[in-house]
């Protein structure tokens, strides 16, 4: 086994310290009885509680969800089709064109991309709310799906698909009975990535909201741009503690899975 | 024809949700502000028939973008936002670099774990990243009394509301774009390369330089086109971290559209923003393409 050397060593170190410690404090601060932020008065969960008692909290979060939910799900659609028409399709007209659009959502300023939705929602739709939230979220984020399915899918043997084809199957059934369960590791990520996407998003929500439809996000913008407040550090804890119980679980969960394939594999081969 | 429904989908709905806008946002660029609503003019009248579209095309100007150069807030706002970015992007290539060459030489077990704490924050929310820096770079925050503690200064540093802190701000929010497509060119590395050169009397120093920095070129330059695009167009870092002195444009425009409801003169920025991108934005797609075709 190869030694990391002192200077890998000092470099990971430094590294996650940089990544991770902001947080920690973060965390730490939302535990402090004090409403300064600055000064430590005590352990207490004061801040969970007020927080637990704020509606408004509630209800913006609850939307937050719903718009997440569904954002994520159309994402995932659209983006496999879109992976699967880079990966498979071969040359058409407007390939190209088709590719661009795929690759500049990825790198486009949030502004850019608020502001030319809300202003092509403004004539179409009588109302901006929740519904085009959604469909803008399903936009930007159907171009991350498209990018983690097509990765899988350059890297799946096709003649597995072709078996399906020679012996009968139609298109659709080799997609769904073949290429999907394959890919499905992927679909799982990418869904998980446009719905974290979506919870995460502030700028475009803002831009393409209606009267009643106020994302978490917002609601935490407004309240963090007069400085410091103890019961958004409790509302942080609360998400980062989410994320990292939800991504440990998944880690954990496909390492078992792919230890299982293996073993299924060399079973598979023995007999 | 089952195949053209498959492509038509996802086709469709990027013309109609990605490329028409950005066709709606130019032609407002070139219209009017007015007192009505919608807020500008002219308004596109079909039922006017031929003429109704000749007279809209003699309507549209480009007053607002002269307007943009009459005004130094906004070139001068343009200008901070490509340094603000271009330095930025510098300091998390520094930093970002060391620990992906870190990670593609740890041992191979160690690796997952690596890169789960390197994509751990990017799933937690953005706003809250950057959030978090407000306490620790305030003048009570944890930073100044951590060295006031230390006695390395006597007096609170100014960092929060200036543009130190955008740069802090988003080379730690952007740093996992950056390590990750280095990571991933340094992995395929191949040591037997590196011993190689070693074998044929290179320095460590020299071999990095001649194998190791050109194998990961293509890394590097997708990690800075993935910091650098994102970042000139930022607003939530400079309106939290860098306080109202800090000019960037996405600021700018967020005020134009919010504050002073100008819909005309914000499509205006959004096209010059977009104009300096293009460039940067055509490179990176190039480079994707071609990494794709080659893994292909």
């Amino acid at each position: 086994m190869k030694r990391l050397s002192w200077f890998n060593v000092t470099s990971l170190t430094f590294g996650f310290a940089f990544l991770y410690l902001p947080m920690v404090i973060l965390v730490i601060y939302s535990f402090n009885s004090s409403k300064l932020v600055t000064v430590w008065a005590g352990f207490s969960t004061r801040w969970y509680g007020e927080l637990l008692q704020n509606d408004q909290m509630l209800d913006a979060a609850w939307v937050t969800i719903r718009v997440a939910l569904a954002s994520a799900t159309l994402a995932t659609i659209l983006g496999t089709l879109a992976a699967y028409v880079l990966v498979r399709s071969g040359r058409f007209l407007g390939r190209t064109l088709f590719g661009g659009m795929i690759y500049a959502p990825l790198v486009m300023p949030e502004v850019i991309t608020g502001l030319s939705l809300f202003l092509l929602f403004k004539p179409i739709f009588n109302q901006l709310g929740i519904h085009t939230i959604i469909l803008a979220h399903a936009t930007f984020s159907m171009c991350y799906a498209s990018v983690v399915v097509s990765s899988r899918l350059v890297s799946f043997d096709r003649s597995l698909e072709e078996a399906a084809l020679d012996l009968g199957a139609t298109p659709f059934e080799a997609f769904r009975l073949v290429t999907l369960p394959i890919i499905a590791p992927a679909v799982i990520s990418a869904w998980l990535l446009s719905f974290t996407l979506s919870l995460d998003d502030l700028v475009i929500a803002s831009f393409t909201t209606g009267p009643g439809a106020t994302t978490l996000p917002m609601k935490i913008w407004s309240a963090v741009r007069l400085g410091v407040s103890p019961e958004i550090n409790a509302l942080s804890t609360i998400m980062i503690g989410i994320v990292t119980i939800g991504v440990i679980t998944a880690s954990l969960a496909s390492k078992r899975a792919a230890v299982r394939r293996a073993g299924e594999e060399r079973a598979a081969v023995r007999t | 024809m089952r195949r053209l429904v498959v492509i038509a989908i996802p086709y469709l709905w990027l013309i109609a949700l990605f490329l028409i806008p950005f066709v709606i946002v130019l032609k407002i660029a070139l219209s009017d502000t007015a007192l009505a609503i919608p807020p500008y003019m002219p308004q596109f009248d079909i039922s006017a028939g031929w003429q109704g579209i000749r007279d809209f095309f003699s309507q549209l100007d480009f007053e607002n973008f002269v307007f943009l150069t009459t005004d130094d807030l906004y070139w001068k706002a343009y200008l901070s936002s490509v340094q603000i970015a271009a330095i930025s992007t510098f300091c998390t290539l520094l930093i970002g670099f060391p620990i992906a060459y870190g990670m593609a030489r740890a041992p191979e077990e160690w690796r997952p774990t690596l890169m789960m704490l390197v994509i751990l924050p990017f799933w937690t929310s953005f706003l809250i990243r950057v959030y978090a820096w407000v306490g620790i770079l305030s003048n009570e925050g944890v930073l100044n009394q951590f060295l006031m503690a230390l006695g390395l200064i006597d007096s609170p540093l100014q960092i929060l509301n200036t543009p130190t802190a955008v740069y802090i701000g988003i080379t730690y929010t952007y740093l996992p774009f950056m390590i990750l497509p280095i990571y991933a060119a340094l992995e395929r590395l191949d040591g037997a390369l590196l011993e190689a050169a070693e074998d044929l009397g290179c320095s460590r120093l020299t071999a990095f330089w001649l194998i190791t920095v050109p194998l990961a070129r293509n890394g590097i330059i997708a990690g800075c086109f993935l910091v650098f695009i994102p970042a000139v167009g930022e607003f939530v870092i400079p309106s939290l971290l860098g306080g109202s002195r800090t000019l960037m444009i996405g600021k700018v425009l967020w005020e134009e559209f919010f504050s002073n409801r100008d819909w005309p003169v914000a499509s205006a920025v959004a096209v010059i923003l977009l104009l300096i991108l293009v460039i940067p934005i055509a490179l990176f797609q190039r480079n994707e393409q071609k990494q794709r075709e080659a893994e292909e």
